[in-house]
């Protein structure tokens, strides 16, 4: 019967694996709902952009407060996932504390370190729930934050302080078991932050102990497997792809918008310039710019699922901070909200992109876009590289080159442009008007 | 004493020339009535210090920056393509101009349509001349001790990384340089970029060009320097609104220098 705990660690261990293989393959999938596109050149430069960027957070820190405090729990996230490798090893071969006895000293320096961690990354989340919750911090009372999307960022901050305080109530009732002598625990000479809260424990019998301690082991592990699955349909997805993302990040300058050489085609053959394969036909171009998820390109979902809603883009966007409807922010949960239901309607049998809905009217409006002034403020702000601007720009196509629907003043505009070469309405014969004053004044 | 001059590339291609640099002036600063001022200003500084220069002139179309922003694609790539023609046929290898739209369409997105050339925005050329001692300062004129703001243009801070020329400019003017709160990298758009110049803003709380003009004239400045047409309409529009136009002046960096050096 001693096996016994061992089996059920692996059915749960092979059931989240199961679990979590089939999210991640549904993601994939949906990512790859955007078109095809290649970002694998300069493969120096786009390491080099990840480990700056998502690796070394390199962007948190132009906001000083969180970017310390969200140190704390990636720090911790990611060296504490070591002690979850003794975990998932101990709960395999039924062994306790497997590493102690090989590492000595040293394995009493890094629990010490990971409580430390544990207590830095509880303390951080206790702030940002504060900041969420009492302090409201702006960005985070956006119109689009109501319901789930804040409802998802206070359950990350409470799953994450409970699995510490597990961490913490594991190695307390542990060391006060093995003072006491009980077989299996191995005294590690005094925890320094489990060691302040033994004292809850100490009136507990030893068989008492025993099982709070093994509750929290259990809790500790099943909770971190939990929150794995948990992670992929919340946007704390920023944790694995944010790499990817930055490593896919747009590495020309900011100002430069993306091309449509088919349009070139086109254009040179109106022009009469000799093209390089003149017998070829024009390429058959199934919608220009973008209504629906599947028109934007992979890495434009890609950021979307990257998006972790901490709203920097829309708190330095001029028209947002104006009043205007337009949230960078927005834009990219909406992409993520319609690839979410195309993917789910296509697992189900339904009519996936054919289900009457878009991106652009059902999600995202034009009043929306047509309020972006293209600075680039939110691409700067976003500590993970996302380009909240392409998707604006790629819609505009759709409503200006498949609708003809954009603003009356721009279809002016258009006009003007096409008929006097500016797009004001003036005369081009008076382009060089400005210059007659000029060659009439004396060189001083 | 001679007269300024402004030669086109046609006149000079006729008599067998070709200027160092092409001054692309954009719409804005062959129409524009208060922008032609900064054209004039830079023509004249050209002029001063000697530089071989040439203007398209009546050559000259719209970038397509307006229309490519506004989603119309077709009709940029029309005009980008055209005006790759011109400037290809006058073998055109360098060109400056004072607009941080049309710098970024010739700069970034010309040479995947065939139009490769060394583009620069006014500032860094004004830059390069005074380090070159070729603009001789006065350094005591209108500005001198002036506390000024200089407003960052997206398209020429954020979308192509010239920060630190204009403001070199600046200092060489021996004026007081104050930064906004929001600048370089988190500088504010002034409202116009992205085609809004041509249409009338989405409703809001406010218009961006009041939030920016607010934001500079909380540094207690009494010039805003800007180096884009765009901003400076705005600018200029936001003070009227504050009703400040008497005592704050909004320049681009090429009248600011013009009229130290006396012209």
């Amino acid at each position: 019967m001693s096996f016994l705990p061992q089996i059920v660690f692996l059915i749960i261990f092979g059931l989240a694996a199961w679990i979590l293989a089939k999210r991640v393959k549904f993601l994939n999938r949906n990512i790859h709902l955007g078109k095809g596109t290649t970002r694998n050149d300069q493969t120096d430069a786009r390491w080099k952009t990840m480990m700056l960027v998502a690796f070394g957070q390199q962007k948190m820190f132009k906001r000083i407060i969180p970017a310390v405090l969200h140190l704390f729990v990636y720090v911790g996230f990611i060296i504490i996932n070591l002690e979850v490798l003794e975990f998932v090893l101990d709960g395999i071969l039924g062994t306790h504390r497997l590493f102690a006895p090989f590492l000595g000293g040293v394995y009493v320096a890094a629990m010490n370190f990971f409580e430390f961690l544990a207590i830095a990354v509880l303390l951080s989340c206790v702030i940002f729930l504060i900041r969420r919750n009492i302090v409201k911090v702006p960005r985070f009372t956006k119109p689009e934050m109501k319901g789930w999307p804040s409802m998802d960022g206070n359950l990350i901050l409470i799953i994450e302080i409970v699995l510490m305080l597990a961490i913490l109530t594991m190695n307390a009732t542990d060391q006060i078991l093995a003072e006491r002598g009980v077989e299996h625990y191995l005294a590690l000479g005094g925890l320094a932050f489990s060691g302040l809260i033994q004292p809850l424990f100490e009136g507990l019998s030893d068989m008492q102990l025993i099982i709070v301690e093994r509750a929290a082991w259990w809790f500790h592990i099943v909770g971190i497997l939990g929150f794995a699955i948990y992670v992929t349909y919340s946007k704390h997805l920023h944790i694995f792809l944010a790499f990817p993302n930055t490593w896919y990040s747009n590495l020309k300058p900011k100002g430069e918008m993306e091309n449509m050489p088919e349009v070139t085609n086109e254009v040179n053959m109106m022009l009469g310039i000799p093209t390089d394969n003149p017998n070829e036909p024009p390429a058959e171009i199934a919608r220009f710019g973008a209504k629906d998820v599947n028109d934007l390109t992979w890495v434009n979902v890609l950021n979307a699922y990257s998006c972790t809603e901490c709203g920097r883009c829309t708190s330095e966007c001029p028209a947002n901070i104006t009043g205007k409807t337009l949230s960078p922010r927005k834009i990219m949960m909406d992409v993520r909200d319609r690839a979410e239901e195309v993917g789910k309607s296509m697992d189900a049998g339904g009519k996936g992109l054919e289900d009457g809905k878009s991106l652009l009217g059902d999600y995202i409006t034009k009043e929306e876009i047509n309020a972006c002034t293209s600075c680039n403020a939110c691409v700067e702000a976003c500590p993970v590289n996302i380009d909240p601007l392409s998707i604006i720009l790629q819609m505009r196509r759709y409503v200006a080159m498949e609708e003809s629907g954009s603003p009356a003043q721009w279809n002016s505009m258009f006009q003007n442009m096409e008929t006097s070469f500016s797009p004001w309405k003036f005369s081009p014969a008076d382009r060089f008007n400005w210059a007659e004053k000029v060659k009439e004044e004396e060189i001083k | 004493m001679s007269n300024y001059k402004v030669p086109t590339m046609a006149e000079m291609a006729a008599k067998g020339e070709s200027p160092e640099v092409l001054f692309w002036v954009g719409c804005a600063g062959s129409f524009d009535e208060r922008y032609k001022a900064v054209t004039q200003a830079f023509v004249k500084i050209l002029n001063k210090v000697g530089v071989s220069f040439a203007v398209l002139g009546p050559e000259e179309t719209c970038t397509g920056d307006p229309a490519r922003r506004a989603g119309n694609e077709f009709l940029f790539q029309m005009q980008a393509v055209a005006n790759i023609q011109v400037l290809n046929g006058y073998n055109v290898k360098k060109v400056v101009t004072a607009c941080p739209h049309c710098f970024n369409t010739i700069k970034n997105e010309y040479p995947e349509l065939g139009g490769n050339y060394e583009v620069i925005h006014h500032s860094q050329f004004l830059q390069q001349l005074i380090n070159e001692g070729k603009v001789a300062l006065q350094g005591g004129g209108e500005f001198k001790g002036r506390k000024i703001t200089f407003h960052d243009s997206c398209y020429l801070g954020r979308a192509n990384n010239v920060y630190e020329a204009p403001r070199e400019v600046i200092k060489a003017l021996d004026v007081e340089l104050v930064e906004m709160k929001r600048c370089k990298t988190k500088g504010l758009c002034c409202g116009a970029g992205g085609a809004q110049m041509f249409k009338e803003p989405e409703n809001g709380k406010k218009d961006i060009n009041v939030e920016r003009t607010e934001e500079a004239l909380a540094t207690g400045a009494n010039t805003i320097a800007v180096g884009c047409p765009f901003c400076l309409t705005m600018m200029s529009d936001g003070v009227k609104n504050k009703n400040k136009e008497s005592e704050v002046k909004v320049y681009d960096l090429a009248e600011m220098i013009a009229k130290d050096m006396g012209i």
